[in-house]
Parts: structure tokens; sequence; C-alpha cells
């Protein structure tokens, strides 16, 4: 039995050594069950986040139907593309453009679909949350926890403007390092430290739900599932334990 | 006795006129209703039963999958997505086939440790655990191609890293490395046959193989927990004293097996069914990138074990040949253990010893193959693989002349 | 083996059974469902509109809903007029055993009069018919009046899409649902603006 209970310790650390990197990681808290969370996320993303990126294996229908939206709330709060309402939630400006003005330092935008099972909710929380203003890079921006990125920070309207202050550490050999210390605000955003961390929430939330949308029926269907074979097994444990009355 | 068994007089009827023609009535009692199993079946034994269950979900949900997915490097990525969202239920099927490909090495593990417990691989079952080890190398290859398929950027690197594996055989390894490739790199030309390979022809090996195991094993007759062959007594009839019929005890009670399985199965499917990415890795919700490697490559948890053994060796060529050698040493392992006894419960401290750390090796070797190493790693995974093959050194000279605990007539409880 | 147990060990069996079997149930629906149109297949299968601005008496427009060719054909009096004339040499003159909308089930199988959107599939084995829309006699009926004659088995069809008898197609041609957004252009394949088919 004692590596059985091994390989279940080994299962239930699953977790830890999951998503890697060695940068200290906020806790998104999200819940997926929030249609709220859901629906807040949904609309900021799609007023900050669908320009630039596109959503390319997700559909405008399977959002409403899953989030409770109807076609015409969908249709005419949240495409800005014109597209069907059936189709996939592309973005609007295309990669031809980002070459031609030379944006985001030529890098184009990434599709957003299942970022979240690839880079996990804790690391997009803590992204979105970790710009600065930097004067040395060409989009005026920097990250903390992406350093050097080419995305500008496209929520500062809602956050403020962060500045990071970093300490200098020099060893023996005389090579200087930095170290993050924290942010300050320069400019106070629309929204409270609070608001704004909701805001990043439920779009990190709505990542998390584009990711998978069959996740919610999934869920939902689990309990019932189970319980049929907790029935299921105990009649067979009823049954087993009669018919081995013939031998012990 | 049970009302299931209806042994029918097989002569007349419709039965009658089958059996005449195709023996259904004989092969049902020999290897159902009048093939005896020892009595004392225990935990362990459900796994057998298990792994055939975990085959044939496999085997339905890798039908089902293949009406929805193409093996095409453009399309394979976006079509597990496909099967994710736009096909009705695709994703529960996926998951079932994900989930089952880890359920299926988990099920597979536990059957080979309680071959290693009991001595099951030991005369006369030799050849049912040697086909048994050639089921887990179909398996390996079927389970690495599988990987291969959603066409994931770890799927990628997996592939590059394990086909590499093949171009440090010295003066045929570029060629050999083309060939299996079918192109400079992992490409088109290597999805497609991977795929073909997965779907169609590892498939068919491995059924041959799961019934040739099974009549081997009904040739012999199933070892115990007590490592004692039950036909050494048998009855006036000529049934064996501590045999049960396989059907019904043992088909009722490993009904009750898999309703466990099931509970835990279907809660991984539900509930969790990347397992905090290590049955669906993080990186492989990436589309396959020749240009961007993941941070650390590993394959996923049901090799890591042998991965780490190959990272230990410095030389990528003994690299290889440790990690070979770790599988073929269970090949030989019916001929290195040269005990009189089979059972772990009649054999001394230092047996127990040696199987536990031989386990403990694999499972730690297994955890260190998934991370990244330090120095300290470094250490500890080359004593854990010295530990690995201890195991079979230690096995061979011990139980040449092996004490033991006196051997009981009959089987006990 | 006392008659107890067995009625216990019956019982159990059948409840094992029963619930195994219900179980297996549930677990093929998912497989059998996996065959429905996914929503690719439901997206790529949408309305489709269709621009009557350049269409000509006689003339065909074809466009395609659903994988299946639509035709849609402009009628002028004279062909309307061949219409009544049929009633004894067709199968399903008034379109009772036919599939169409309410508003397409009259003489001229059409919301407008002179404007016939169907299906183009003969009902017989699924082969598209080819439109002969000139009233001119034809190899396969001296007395044609213009319609659609389908080359496998050689039904033939009025101007509405009606088989004739002797065709070995059972029923008329299907007309789909279609509205009209103005004069020139409808959407194929809805009943009314808001919902679906």
């Amino acid at each position: 039995m004692k590596n059985l209970t091994l390989i279940i310790i080994l299962f239930m650390s699953a977790n830890l050594f999951a998503s890697g990197g060695g940068a200290h990681l906020e806790s998104a808290q999200t819940n997926i069950r929030s249609n709220d969370s859901l629906v807040n996320g949904a609309k900021l993303y799609m007023n900050y986040c669908s320009g630039c990126h596109s959503l390319q294996y997700q559909r405008y229908s399977r959002m409403a139907a899953d989030l409770g939206l109807s076609k015409d709330e969908v249709t005419e709060n949240l495409i800005f593309t014109g597209a069907k309402f059936s189709s996939h939630m592309t973005k609007t400006m295309d990669n031809a453009q980002v070459k031609e003005k030379g944006w985001f330092n030529n890098a184009f935008p990434k599709d957003l679909t299942l970022v979240a099972k690839s880079r996990g909710n804790d690391w997009l929380f803590t992204y979105l949350k970790s710009f600065y203003k930097d004067s040395s890079k060409s989009t005026g921006w920097n990250n903390t926890l992406f350093p050097d990125v080419s995305m500008p920070n496209v929520l500062w309207e809602l956050q403020g403007i962060q500045q990071a202050s970093f300490e200098e550490h020099e060893d023996e050999h005389g090579i200087v390092s930095h170290t993050f210390t924290g942010f300050e605000n320069i400019t106070e955003g629309k929204l409270s430290h609070d608001e704004f961390d909701t805001a990043v929430r439920d779009i990190v939330n709505f990542l998390a739900y584009t990711a998978e949308p069959a996740q919610l029926i999934r869920l939902a269907y689990a309990p019932w599932v189970l319980l049929f074979l907790v029935v299921f097994t105990f009649l067979a444990f009823m049954l087993k334990k009669n018919y081995f009355k013939d031998i012990h | 006795m049970g009302k299931a068994v209806n042994s029918s007089n097989s002569s007349s009827g419709l039965m009658g006129w089958i059996d005449a023609r195709l023996p259904v009535t004989k092969a049902y009692k020999e290897h159902l209703s009048e093939y005896y199993a020892p009595n004392n079946f225990n935990f362990w034994y459900f796994f057998g039963s298990l792994s055939l269950l975990v085959l044939v979900n496999q085997l339905l949900t890798g039908v089902w999958l293949t009406m929805h997915y193409k093996p095409d490097a453009e399309q394979a990525f976006g079509l597990v997505e496909y099967i994710m969202r736009d096909v009705p239920w695709g994703w529960l099927i996926r998951y079932l086939h994900t989930t089952g490909a880890s359920a299926f090495f988990i099920v597979i593990y536990m059957h080979m440790f309680r071959g290693l417990m009991y001595g099951s691989y030991k005369k006369p079952r030799e050849l049912v655990w040697l086909l048994g080890m050639f089921i887990y190398l179909a398996l390996m290859a079927e389970a690495f191609m599988g990987y291969v398929l959603p066409w994931g950027n770890m799927s990628f690197w997996g592939a590059k890293v394990i086909t590499q594996l093949f171009g440090v055989i010295p003066y045929i390894g570029d060629g050999l490395l083309e060939w299996i490739r079918g192109d400079y790199n992992i490409s088109d030309a290597t999805l497609n046959r991977f795929f073909a390979l997965h779907v169609v022809a590892l498939p068919i090996v491995l059924l041959l193989l799961v019934v040739l195991h099974i009549l081997a094993l009904h040739t012999v007759g199933s070892n115990n927990p007590d490592g004692i062959e039950i036909k050494k007594n048998k009855d006036e009839n000529g049934i064996p004293k501590d045999g049960i019929p396989f059907h019904p005890y043992y088909t009722v009670k490993d009904i009750f097996g898999v309703g466990i399985f099931l509970l835990l199965f279907m809660f991984i499917v539900f509930v969790k069914p990347d397992m905090g990415g290590l049955f669906l890795e993080h990186d492989n919700f990436n589309i396959a990138d020749p240009g961007s490697t993941p941070e650390h490559i590993k394959p996923v948890w049901y090799f890591t074990p042998f991965f780490a053994i190959l990272k230990v060796v410095p030389n990528p060529l003994w690299g290889m040949i440790a990690m070979f050698s770790a599988i073929i040493m269970l090949f030989v392992l019916p001929w290195l253990d040269r005990s009189e006894v089979k059972s772990i419960r009649y054999r001394l401290l230092p047996f127990k010893i040696a199987l536990f750390s031989f386990v403990f090796s694999f499972i730690a070797l297994g955890y260190l193959g998934m991370i990244g190493w330090g120095d300290t790693e470094k250490l500890v995974a080359r004593i854990l693989t010295g530990v690995y093959f201890a195991y079979f050194a230690f096995l061979f000279f011990y139980s040449k002349n092996e004490k033991h605990k006196p051997i009981p007539e009959r089987l006990t409880h | 083996m006392t008659d107890k147990v067995n009625e216990s060990r019956r019982n159990l069996l059948i409840a094992t059974s029963v619930v195994g079997a219900v179980g297996v149930g549930f677990a093929a629906v998912p497989f059998l469902k996996s065959w429905l149109p996914s929503e690719r297949a439901k997206s790529a299968g949408e309305p489709v509109t269709a621009n009557i601005s350049k269409l000509e008496i006689g003339q065909k427009l074809q466009v395609m809903w659903r994988g299946q060719p639509i035709f849609i054909v402009l009628r002028d009096k004279k062909l309307l007029d061949t219409l009544t004339g049929l009633k004894d040499r067709l199968k399903d003159p008034e379109s009772e055993e036919s599939i169409q909308p309410d508003y397409a089930k009259n003489l001229p199988r059409s919301k407008k009069e002179g404007l016939l959107v169907m299906v183009g599939i003969c009902t017989h084995l699924g082969c598209s018919p080819k439109t002969y829309s000139e009233i001119v006699p034809q190899a396969f009926d001296a007395d044609w009046k213009g319609g659609f004659y389908c080359p496998c088995h050689g039904s033939t069809f009025d101007i509405s899409g009606r088989v004739f008898k002797g065709s070995p197609a059972g029923t008329n041609m299907v007309i789909p649902p279609y509205i009209f957004v103005d004069d020139d252009n409808l959407i194929i394949g809805v009943d009314s603006l808001e919902g679906g088919a």
C-alpha cells in the first residue's frame, strides 16, 4: 500500500510543480461559477483587449449561450468587427497593419483563447497588474513579471500609472543586479486599488472560461456522475459480499 | 451455486448449433465459468481486469476522436480545440481518452508491482510476464505517439527529443533519424505516420498481445498472494480445492473494483482533467513551434522515471543504453530471481527492503524526471538510478540460496 | 445455500444490472450525440443571402445553403399559367405530401408569385435536377411546359417543382424557409428576421 500512498501524494502536489517559473505570483482567486464576473470580464476583454488579440477558437454565440447573454446584447454591445454571431472572436487589427506601422516592436499580439491554460490564472493576474512606466521602452511601458514586454499597459486608465522601484546590488565581481521592491502610483486611475483587482480578476476569469468553455457543463455534471457511481458501487459491493459468503 | 451460470446442455438448440461450428460454450467455460482462480485474491488483483476496461475505453474514445481529427500539421492543433468546443460532447470523449492514457499507466504499474510482490513472473508464468512486458512496451510506444497528435508545443518538442535518441546511435544515427521523422525535423510527415501507427498498427499489436497474455495466464493458472500453486491440491473432480470459478465470483468482485475505479477516474475527468498540468501539460496549450522550446522539456509523468535515468548519464549514447536497460532488466526478471518462493509473504526482510527501495527509486526518479535539476537533484538521481539497477543484481545473487519462512500447503486469507 | 440467500442475491443481481445498464445507457449518449452537426457545421449552415436584382425571366440563380443547391428561378406570367392545367398529370398537385413552409403551400409554391426558391435536390435519390424553363418539346417529354428534369433516373417536375406522374420521385421538390429583406435581397434558411429556421 505504501507506494499507492506515495502516488496519491504525488498527484495531490501536482499543482506545486505545474506552472514552474520562479517569480512570485499573486493568487488570482477567480471563480468560474460567478456569471457576473464572467460577463464583466467579457465586457472588459472586448473593450480593452479584443482590438489587438483574437480568441480564434471561441465563438460569440457560444459565449452568449454560456454567459446568459442574448444575441442582441452581444451583437450590439460586444461585436465590434461586424462579424457573424456564430463566428469566432477574431481581432479588429490585422497583422499586416502591425508590421507596416512597426507597432509593438513588430511582435504580433498573441491569440488568447488558451492563454489561461498555458500560462495559468495567477500568472495572468499578476502580469496585468505588473506594468510600470519605463521611458526607455518604445511603448513607454515595462513589466516586472515579463521584462521588456512588447505590449503596452492597456489598462492604465483604470489602474493609473505605476512606477516601479528597484534596489541595486553589486556583488564582489562588480556585477550590478536589480531587485524589484515595489510599485507606487504616479497618477490615480479611474478605479480604486480593490476595484482594479476585481476588474483584472474578471478578465482573467473570462480568459479561463474561453480556454475551456466546456468546464461549465463539466463541473455541473460532476456531482451527478459521481453520485450515480456511488450508488452503483454500493450495489456492486453488496452483490460481491453476497457471493463471497459462499467462500468464507 | 449462482443462477448466473447457466451451464446449458450445449448439444441442442441454438447454442448447440453454434457450438458445433464455433466453440463458444467451451471458451466460456474455459475462461470464465470453469476457470478456477485462487480464492484469496486481494486488492492488487483488481488491476488486471481494470487494464482491460481502460483498454476498451481507449479504443472506443479513440475511434470516436478519429472521426473529428485530421493528422495535418496545419490543422491538428485547431481540430483538438474543435473537438473540445464544437463537437457535441467532444470534450468528454477527449478527456476520457487523455485521462484514460494516464489511468492505463497507473493501472499497469500497479499490476506490475503486484507481479513483483507475489512473484507472478516466476516459473511457470515466465511467458505471462514476458507477454505483459511486451504489452507495456507497445503501450509506451502507443502513448508516445498519441501524445504527438494534439500538435502542441510539448508534443512537438517531446517528439523531437525522443526521436533524437535514435540519432545518437553510431554510424546509422543521422540516417535513422531522418527515416523516422520523414523530414529534417518533426513535421507533417512525422505526425501522419505517428497517427497511422497510433490508431491502426499499435492497437492491433496491443490487442493481439493482450489475447496472448490472457491465453498464457489461463494455461498456467493465476498466481495469488501466497504464491502457492492451487493446482497441486485438487479434489476428486480435478478441481483445485482452493479455486473458485472466475465467473461469477471474480466477475462480481471485479465489477465492484470497476465501480471504485470509475469513481476516481470520473472524478478526474469531470473535476480536474488536466490534473494541474500532470495529465495535460501547460506547454501543450501552445501550438507546435519549431522556433521556441518550452522552458523545460519533460515527457508525461509515466515516462519520467526513464527520462531521469536518461538524464543521469552525461553521454547521450550511454544514456540511451541505460534507459533501455532499465526496461530490459524487467524482461529478464524471471531468470534473475532464482528463489524457490514466490510471494513476499514468505520472503524475509532483505527482499522486502530491496523491493521497497526499488519501488521508491522508481517513483522518486519519476518525480525528478519532471522538475529542473540543480546539483543536488543530479546527485540524488544518480543514487536512485544506482538503487534501481542494484535491485536486479541483488535479486540475482540473494535469491540463489534465499532463506524463507515456511510455505503453507493451502492458501491463507 | 438457503432460499433467503438466493432471493437477496437475485435482488442484488437485478438491482446492479439495472443500475449498470442505465449507466451504460447514459455513457452511450455522448458518443451518439457527437455525430450531430457540430457548431462549425451549424455556423456554416446558417441562413444565406441571395441578390436577385440581375435575375432574368426563366433564368436560374443557384446558391448553396447547408451544402445543398438552392434554385432561385424567376417566372413570368406565361410560365405561371402552365401550372393551372397540369393537375391531372401530377402526383401531388396540392403539395399535400410535400415539404414546404405554409406560405409556399400554394399554386406557384412561393412567397412572391413569380419567384421560385427551392432546394434543388430530387426527392427520389438526391441528385440535382437540370432546369429546362423553356416551353419547348423535350426528348423526355414532348409536351414539356417548362420545369426540371433529373438526369439520374428521369424524374420530371413542373416549373414550381411539382413532380409528374411516372417519375420515380414520390413528392414535390422541397421549398426552404426564406424571407425578403427588400425587393432585391432574400435570406434563405429563416422564416422571420428573429429566429432560426
